[in-house]
């Protein structure tokens, strides 16, 4: 199937070059581990929380099927320290997001790498001090 | 090539190499949208910032540092390895579930019995998160020792000569150790999630707190993957404060209910201290949040295939 899902890409090159953020709370054994899915999408919401931040966004194919993607990052006060804020997104921005998919095939995952619509790239390691 | 191809590739470049960028130059703006350099001017690359949303000055250039004062740990002290270090997902910083025999606790039979009820997200025995038992995953607190053991970012200590008080980012927590020489209650009065602490200066710069009467029951959890705990636990933390900018910390459990003889969780994790004026930035578990967390991530992403 011919989708703007760009590619879901795994393994060697993904897995060498992404780093993996520290997702303390709330588990690993759901995720297709090393497995990395690169897809533009549109943002629906992006909640800001304790313990987790969670964003919603939609990704359509050419048939004009829409996806409901939702894919979690860390807490607000810890994405702080990586960079982002609770202003990073607004409903309707366009972005490109790289996340770690759940095994099950939902379309769930965690947020690797976020691309916004300025350009500018955000990942998940922590800012220098 | 394929316009869907060629659009595959562009992307790909412009995910994973600003990835390296921003694991060694922390989040740098995006240094090429498109393979040939024609992207518009990046943007400014995000600076760390404290609770007000002031840029962090760090205290600690890695020129030689003063001395410490004598009997003092006042301040502002983060860990030093970055923001990530305290986190401990996977256990204790120095005895992570991780399988390896050096990293088992030593465990009495009730230990090993209790360790197993636990249903933890992380470590050897990880669940799914719709099935975890994990008390802090509703939002009751981690007490202690998992307050060292886990989440453990900036803590700030205030002190006067009958006590010292510390704060903990994570949850918002505080707690009294007291310094005045007192001896701890001949009963407890009650269990608490903190317990009841004394602490005494070893020397000048080395301060050792005791702390009893923790909470023993089925909610309070030595570390993130499910290690027991028992009200008959005693925690000795020894605040070592190497020079005017550095703390080490070390944490010994002495439970022998769950434990055969006392075992280092923790040794000399390093601290580093903070800007005075450097606003902690609040951290909390919210239930409502976490409610909605798990309705539209948590479950769906615990459900099985098929299911």
């Amino acid at each position: 199937m011919k989708v703007k899902l760009l590619t879901v890409f795994a393994l060697a090159v993904g897995v060498s070059m992404l780093s993996l953020p520290l997702f303390a709370h709330h588990g690993n054994s759901a995720f297709d581990t090393g497995k990395r899915v690169t897809m533009k999408g549109t943002v629906t919401e992006w909640f800001w929380a304790n313990p987790h931040c969670f964003l919603k966004f939609d990704v359509k194919d050419d048939s004009g099927n829409v996806a409901h993607w939702v894919a979690e990052t860390t807490n607000g006060p810890d994405m702080i320290e990586r960079g982002w804020s609770k202003r990073t997104f607004k409903a309707g921005d366009e972005i490109t997001v790289t996340v770690e998919p759940v095994k099950n095939g939902k379309p769930v995952g965690r947020v690797l790498q976020v691309v916004l619509p300025n350009g500018q790239a955000l990942g998940m390691a922590y800012l220098k001090r | 090539m394929r316009k869907s191809s060629l659009a595959s590739m562009i992307v790909l470049v412009a995910v994973l190499i600003p990835s390296h960028l921003t694991r060694a130059q922390t989040a740098r703006p995006q240094q090429s949208g498109t393979v040939n350099n024609q992207t518009p001017a990046p943007a400014a690359a995000p600076l760390p910032v404290d609770g007000w949303g002031r840029p962090v000055t760090p205290l600690v250039t890695g020129q030689k540092t003063a001395p410490a004062p004598r009997h003092d740990l006042s301040g502002i002290w983060e860990p030093a390895n970055g923001p990530g270090d305290g986190i401990q997902p996977n256990g204790p910083k120095d005895m992570p579930d991780d399988g390896k025999p050096e990293h088992n606790p030593p465990y009495t039979p009730l230990g090993l019995q209790t360790l197993k009820t636990h249903k933890a997200l992380f470590g050897q025995a990880a669940v799914l998160q719709a099935l975890t038992t994990d008390p802090a995953d509703t939002c009751d607190p981690l007490g202690l020792p998992r307050a060292d053991l886990f989440q453990l970012r900036h803590t700030q200590f205030f002190q006067n000569e009958r006590q010292v008080v510390i704060l903990y980012q994570f949850e918002k927590r505080w707690r009294t150790i007291w310094t005045d020489g007192r001896e701890f209650p001949k009963e407890i009065p009650e269990s608490r999630w903190y317990g009841y602490s004394v602490g005494k200066w070893e020397d000048d710069h080395t301060l050792v707190v005791h702390t009893v009467g923790t909470m023993g029951d089925e909610r309070a959890w030595l570390d993130n993957t499910g290690r027991p705990v028992s009200d008959a636990m005693r925690v000795e933390e020894r605040f070592h404060r190497v020079d005017h900018d550095h703390l080490e910390l070390t944490v010994t459990i002495d439970d022998p209910k769950m434990y055969t003889k006392p075992w280092v969780a923790m040794n000399k994790f390093p601290m580093k201290l903070q800007s005075p004026d450097y606003d902690v930035i609040e951290m909390m578990c919210i239930p409502s949040e976490t409610e909605k967390y798990h309705k539209e991530y948590g479950d769906v992403a615990s459900e099985t295939v098929g299911k």
